[in-house]
C-alpha cells in the first residue's frame, strides 16, 4: 500500500514541489498518476522509492515509513517495489535472460532460485524465446517488456511504470498496458505515471490527476 | 551478505576488469607509473642517503699519545679511549706503523730516508659512534692522562650531518607530495571507470541492492587493478635499478658512487610497492564510488 498524508517536498533551491499531498493507493490497485510537466509526479515516485524524504507530512510504502527510514532499510523497501521507466535502463552488453537474472543475483538469490525464476518472468513478459539476444538487438516494445520482466522477477507487490510507454507507438503501448494490467490482476499494485491521455481513457481505472504540487483530481476515467 | 554470494562477487569484480578493458588498463598504467616515480625516487634518496653516511663514517678524530709515555703505557690508554660513550672504535698506531704509512703515501719518496720512528709519536685512530657530538668527544679525549693532542675535522663531519638532515627531509616531504599526487590521478582515472558504470549502479541501487553489496565487485577490481600495477612497477623498478647500476660501474667517472644492490632493498621494497598499489587501488575505488551510490 501507499500512502502520501499532507506531504511537501521542497528541494534545496527552494522550489515546492509538492504542496500538501494526501492520497492513498490499496494493495492490488490499478492506478494512473497524470500531470503535466514539473507538477512533481517524478517527485512522488522518488518519494515511494525513497530516493528522496519528504520536508513534511508522511509517506508510507509497504509498511515502511518512509519520513524516518533508516538508510540500510531503503535497499529492502526497493525489493517491494519494482520500477519501469521510459528509457528501459537495461545493460545493453547483457543478455535479455542475464538483465533479468542481475536484478535477483544483485540481491543474494542463490543461482537454483534465478534458474526457477527468470524462465518464468520471461513468459509472462512474452520474451521467452529471445533469453539469449542483446538489447541492442530488440524493438522498443520488447526492450520495455524486459525491463518489465526485470522489475517483477523479485516478486514485489508494487510497480511503478514512469512513462512506460513513451518511447513506443500506439500498438507497442497498448501491447505494454495490457501486461501491466495482466501484472496487476496477479495481484500486484500498479502505478502508471504518465501523460498520454489516450491509453488513460482506454483503460478505465483510477486517475490521480496532480498539477503544481496539488492533487486536483482523483477518481475513476469514464 | 549472503556467505554464498561470495564467489558471484569476486567473479564479478574479476570480470568487471576485463569488461572494461581500456579503463582497467588505464588505471595500471598510470597506478605503474606513479609507483616507478616515487619508488625511483625513494631508492635515489635511499641511496644518497647511505653514500653521505659512508662518508661520514670516514670521519675521525686523531688522538696523539705524550711521546714521555713507553710503549706499553700508550698501548693501555686505549682501554680508557674505548671507555667513552661516543667512540665507536679506536685502532693503535705505533710511531712505526704512522712513518711506514706516511713514506707509502708518498710512493716511498726518498726525501723521508733521515726520518726516524722517534721523531713522530704514538696515535690512536678514533671512529665515532655519531658524529655531531665530534666537537665533545674530542674535549672528552683530551682529558684523558697521556693524550697530548687530538686532531678533529669539526667542519667536515658538520657539513656530512647537515647534508644528511636535508636529504632526509626533502626527500621525505617530495615522497610524500609525490604520494598525494599519484594518489589523486589514480583515484581520478579509478572515478572515470566507475563514471562509465554510473547506469549499473543505478539499475544495482535500484532493485534493491546493499551498498556493500554494490561496492565489493569495484573493490575487488579496485584491489586487482592496485596489486597488477604494484607488482609491474615493481618487476619494472628492479629491472631498471640493475641496469643503470650496471651502467653506471662501467663508467670510470662515476665509480666514485657506490649504489646499494636491489636485493638489500627487496623486504622493504615488496612492502612499500603491494601497499601503496592496495591503497591506492582499495581508497580509490572506495572514494570514488561513494559519489555514485547517492542514488
Amino acid at each position: 500500500m501507499i500512502e502520501f498524508t499532507d506531504v511537501v517536498k521542497c528541494y534545496e533551491q527552494g522550489n515546492k514541489a509538492l504542496n500538501g499531498v494526501t492520497m492513498q493507493i490499496d494493495d492490488g490497485e490499478f492506478c494512473f498518476l497524470v500531470g503535466p510537466s514539473g507538477s512533481g509526479k517524478s517527485t512522488i515516485i522518488k518519494l515511494i522509492t525513497g530516493e528522496l524524504r519528504p520536508t513534511s507530512g508522511t509517506v508510507k510504502v509497504n509498511g515502511y515509513a518512509l519520513e524516518r527510514i533508516r538508510k540500510r532499510e531503503i535497499p529492502l523497501l526497493r525489493r517491494t517495489v519494482g520500477v519501469v521507466f521510459q528509457d528501459f535502463r537495461l545493460i545493453p552488453n547483457m543478455t535479455v535472460y542475464d538483465n533479468v537474472a542481475f536484478a535477483m543475483r544483485v540481491i543474494g538469490a542463490r543461482e537454483r532460485e534465478i534458474r526457477d525464476r527468470v524462465p518464468y518472468v520471461l513468459e509472462l513478459v512474452g520474451l521467452e524465446n529471445k533469453a539469449n539476444r542483446h538489447p541492442g538487438e530488440m524493438s522498443g516494445g520488447e526492450q520495455q517488456r524486459l525491463a518489465i520482466a526485470r522489475a517483477l522477477v523479485n516478486n514485489p507487490s508494487t510497480i511503478i511504470a514512469d512513462e512506460p510507454t513513451g518511447n513506443l507507438d500506439p500498438a507497442r503501448s497498448f501491447e505494454i498496458m495490457a501486461l501491466l494490467q495482466e501484472i496487476n490482476n496477479l495481484g500486484t499494485t500498479v502505478l502508471v505515471v504518465t501523460h498520454e491521455k489516450n491509453l488513460v481513457e482506454l483503460f478505465a481505472k483510477r486517475v490521480i490527476a496532480i498539477d503544481d504540487g496539488y492533487v486536483v483530481s482523483d477518481g475513476r476515467e469514464r | 551478505m549472503k556467505f554464498s554470494n561470495i564467489g558471484y562477487l569476486l567473479k564479478e569484480g574479476f570480470k568487471g576488469i576485463f569488461l572494461h578493458g581500456f579503463m582497467s588498463f588505464a588505471a595500471v598504467c598510470v597506478t605503474v607509473a606513479c609507483l616507478i616515480i616515487v619508488g625511483s625516487f625513494s631508492i635515489l634518496a635511499y641511496n644518497l642517503d647511505v653514500m653521505v653516511q659512508d662518508l661520514n663514517q670516514t670521519s675521525e678524530i686523531l688522538v696523539y699519545v705524550d711521546s714521555d709515555l713507553s710503549d706499553a703505557e700508550a698501548r693501555s690508554i686505549g682501554t680508557k679511549i674505548n671507555a667513552l660513550n661516543n667512540v665507536l672504535q679506536s685502532t693503535f698506531v705505533s710511531r712505526e706503523q704512522a712513518l711506514q704509512d706516511f713514506v707509502e703515501d708518498h710512493n716511498g719518496d726518498s726525501a723521508f730516508n733521515g726520518v726516524q720512528p722517534t721523531d713522530l709519536r704514538h696515535r690512536y685512530v678514533v671512529t665515532l659512534e655519531d658524529n655531531t657530538l665530534m666537537e665533545q668527544t674530542d674535549a672528552q679525549l683530551r682529558q684523558i692522562p697521556g693524550v697530548a693532542d687530538t686532531k678533529a675535522a669539526y667542519a667536515l663531519a658538520q657539513g656530512f650531518s647537515t647534508i644528511q638532515q636535508v636529504l632526509h627531509i626533502a626527500s621525505v616531504a617530495l615522497i610524500a607530495v609525490l604520494l598525494v599526487i599519484s594518489l589523486l590521478i589514480i583515484s581520478n582515472t579509478v572515478k572515470l571507470a566507475m563514471y562509465d558504470r554510473r547506469d549499473e549502479i543505478a539499475i544495482m541501487k535500484m532493485v534493491g541492492a546493499t551498498n556493500g553489496f554494490i561496492r565489493l565487485p569495484f573493490m575487488v577490481e579496485g584491489f586487482t587493478l592496485g596489486m597488477m600495477g604494484a607488482v609491474l612497477a615493481f618487476g619494472l623498478e628492479w629491472i631498471g635499478y640493475d641496469a643503470l647500476v650496471e651502467k653506471i660501474s662501467t663508467v670510470d667517472a662515476l665509480k666514485l658512487f657506490t649504489f646499494v644492490p636491489f636485493e638489500t632493498l627487496l623486504v622493504p621494497m615488496i612492502l612499500v610497492f603491494a601497499a601503496a598499489g592496495l591503497f591506492v587501488g582499495i581508497v580509490g575505488s572506495w572514494t570514488s564510488i561513494r559519489k555514485f551510490m547517492d542514488v
